[in-house]
Formats: C-alpha cells, sequence, structure tokens
C-alpha cells in the first residue's frame, strides 16, 4: 500500500494488508495524533488497509 | 467498528470517552460539545456578535464553521503575517471558506496586512528588533484582533485553542510555576477595562484528533502544512508528552485541564479576579490607548524601535 504523510512531506510503501493499528505500531507512531484518511474517509483502527490502497496519515498536531 | 448511537460504520474511535461515531453523529456530538462550552463558560449569546480569529488551520476554520452552523452573529479576522509561501497558501484556504462557506451565510472575512501596516513581514520585523519571530507574531496579533473587534464594537472575539492546546499550555506553566499566567488559562475571559475585547475559546472541550476529524467529516478544507516557525516550539513536545500520557491512560488531558478549570472557579471566591487585577494595573497606552501595563503597549514600543532600526 501507499502511505502518505506530512511534517515533512513524504511517501512510504508497506506490505498489506495490514490493521490500521498495526501500521501506527509499525512506524511508531501514536494514534492520538493522527487521523488515517483513504480517499475521503476516516478509518477506525481496527479497519483493514488492502495492498493495492493508498492511504494519506495525516497529523492533527499544530504548534502555534 | 459500529457508531455506538446508531447502526452505520464508525470513523473515528474516542477512547476518553469509550465510545465511537460515524461521521453524522461525530457532527453533532461535536456541535453539542461547543453550544455546550458557550452556555457553561457564559462565553456569548445569540445576538451577540463574535469575530473569529482565523489562520487557515483546522481548529479555526472548524469553528468558524460550527459557529455559522449554531446560528451565531460571527465574522472572521485573517491576520497575513508575510511569511514567505506559507501565508500566501493559509490565506487562500481562508478566502475559499469565506466564498464558499461564510459569505453565502451572511458571514464576512477581512484580512490585516503585516506588511501594509509595518512595512515588513512578521520575519523582517522580529529580526530588526531582535526578538524571536513567534513572539513578535504574538504581540501582532493580540493586538490586532482586539483593536479590530474594539473598533468595530464585537461584544466578543473567539480563537480555536483546543483541549490539547490549553492542557499542554497549562502543563508548560505549571513546570515553569508561572502563576500570573495560571490566571489568564481561563476559556472565558471578561473585557476587563474599557478597550479590552472580551476573548473566548468555545473549542476547549475537543481534542485536535477530534476537530480534525471533524473537519475531514464535514469537507472543511483547511491548511495541513504549519507555520515553518513552528519547528521545534515547546508546546510541540508537552503535547507530545500528554498524548503518551493520554495513550496509557485515556481522559488524562481532559482531567488535567477541567480539574483545574473546576479548582480555579472554586478559589476565585477568595483570589482578587483578573477583573479586579486589571483594573488596578492597566491604564490606556500613550500612542494608541489600547490598554497597558507599560505607559507605552508592547506593538507600540515594538513599531517604535523597528522604525528605528530601519534608520
Ligand atoms: S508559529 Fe510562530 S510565527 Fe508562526 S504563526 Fe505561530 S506564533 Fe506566528
Ligand atoms: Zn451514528
Ligand atoms: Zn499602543
Amino acid at each position: 500500500m501507499k502511505v502518505h504523510l506530512s511534517h515533512p512531506t513524504r511517501d512510504l510503501i508497506i506490505q498489506g494488508p495490514k490493521r490500521v493499528a498495526d501500521i501506527f505500531k509499525e512506524l511508531n507512531l501514536i494514534p492520538e495524533a493522527f487521523l488515517i484518511i483513504r480517499g475521503q474517509d476516516l478509518m477506525t483502527e481496527d479497519e483493514t488497509v488492502a495492498d493495492g490502497d493508498s492511504i494519506e496519515i495525516r497529523p492533527v498536531i499544530s504548534g502555534g | 467498528m459500529r457508531c455506538r448511537k446508531c447502526p452505520k460504520r464508525a470513523v473515528l474511535g474516542l477512547s476518553r470517552h469509550n465510545t465511537a461515531f460515524c461521521g453524522d453523529c461525530l457532527t453533532e456530538f461535536v456541535r453539542t460539545q461547543v453550544q455546550r462550552a458557550i452556555k457553561a463558560q457564559q462565553m456569548f449569546a445569540p445576538e451577540d456578535r463574535v469575530l473569529v480569529a482565523v489562520s487557515g488551520g483546522k481548529d479555526s476554520l472548524t469553528l468558524w464553521e460550527i459557529l455559522l452552523k449554531l446560528g451565531y452573529r460571527v465574522d472572521a479576522l485573517y491576520v497575513d503575517l508575510g511569511i514567505p509561501g506559507y501565508s500566501s497558501r493559509s490565506k487562500e484556504k481562508v478566502e475559499q471558506f469565506a466564498k464558499v462557506v461564510a459569505e453565502p451565510c451572511g458571514s464576512q472575512l477581512t484580512i490585516h496586512t503585516v506588511e501594509e501596516d509595518a512595512g515588513a513581514g512578521i520575519k523582517e520585523l522580529a529580526n530588526l528588533i531582535k526578538r524571536p519571530t513567534c513572539s513578535a507574531c504574538g504581540t501582532i496579533k493580540r493586538y490586532q484582533f482586539n483593536r479590530v473587534a474594539w473598533q468595530n464594537h464585537y461584544d466578543v472575539m473567539a480563537t480555536g485553542h483546543n483541549l490539547d492546546d490549553e492542557a499542554a499550555r497549562l502543563l508548560g506553566n505549571v513546570l515553569q510555576w508561572q502563576e500570573e499566567y495560571l490566571q489568564k488559562q481561563s476559556p472565558s475571559l471578561p473585557a476587563s477595562v474599557e478597550g479590552f475585547a472580551k476573548k473566548v475559546k468555545p473549542l476547549y472541550r475537543m481534542t485536535e484528533r477530534e476537530i480534525a476529524a471533524y473537519a475531514v467529516v464535514n469537507r472543511i478544507d483547511y491548511l495541513v502544512e504549519e507555520c515553518p516557525m513552528a519547528k521545534g516550539a515547546k508546546m510541540l513536545v508537552y503535547k507530545d508528552a500528554l498524548n503518551r500520557l493520554e495513550a496509557e491512560s485515556p481522559g488524562t488531558k481532559q482531567r488535567f485541564y477541567w480539574g483545574f478549570l473546576d479548582r480555579q472557579e472554586k478559589s476565585s471566591s477568595v483570589a482578587p479576579s483578573m477583573s479586579q487585577i486589571d483594573q488596578t494595573t492597566l491604564q490606556p497606552c500613550s500612542v494608541c490607548s489600547q490598554p497597558t501595563t507599560a505607559g507605552t503597549c508592547s506593538f507600540c514600543r515594538m513599531m517604535a524601535r523597528a522604525k528605528t532600526a530601519v534608520k
């Protein structure tokens, strides 16, 4: 699957299918600080991302 | 995961409330929480005119949208800081939202451009007077929002500060024991003296993640990119620490900040209120007449220093 991240902007390829919760673990990210978006839809941590999917892991924490 | 309120698929789990919502139920939940915040803290009434400070980020655009949806009389102010690249992209998001969502509801956007007013963008200004950019920026934004709110007779000024912002700020203030700042951490600060607008934070009950989720669900097109000056800000370290605690023990952030507010309310009957302190320490600035503790306010001193530095 394709994974898009911000701050800094970068793209990764991760082997799917994989549960959202496991993607967080693999990338060592705290779920409370991000949203997972597929297309225009939010995904919860128990959902599975297929290998052919593209997702965005969007940070929700701002520094200002 | 299913929504806890209806049979639809959930889009967000909220572990601090041990629940999960679909898009529609999340929208209703967030709007209800904001309405509750406005009532509980006596922020404003339906007939009041509200000025929202917008930056193009998720919090301020979401706040603008929610207040419109709740039927309040709200306009917005954007301060163009003149930060290369970032400012034009954030302004574009704000103008787009104003055109598509706000103006059809009769809500107006005002833009204040720092460069037009001060002759330079925020980075150059800060360099000229040898102050950190964020501190000069804070002075300018506070000053301009208050000025526009006061001069245009708004009843109250609202900012998009959320639970994470307030909990992180509280942690910072407690770690340094900055007691004089603790006074100002209320989500509703009265217009204590002539020339100061009332300031409120209607999103203080919502986490950043809930607000971002609301924005995505309601197709609010905000700028995900951060101000380049925010890199390495102390606030981010505090927020990260709090989110790690939150992961171990859901509800930590709200217990910390709301618990502080409860204690503050209980002690307010004995300690002098912020209004009382303000009334004895503030006087009109000798240049612009906005209230200040010094003879000339920090904004006017900053502008004077910038002018002499140019010569
Ligand atoms: S990060 Fe600093 S310079 Fe950027 S908007 Fe915030 S306070 Fe201003
Ligand atoms: Zn539902
Ligand atoms: Zn002044």
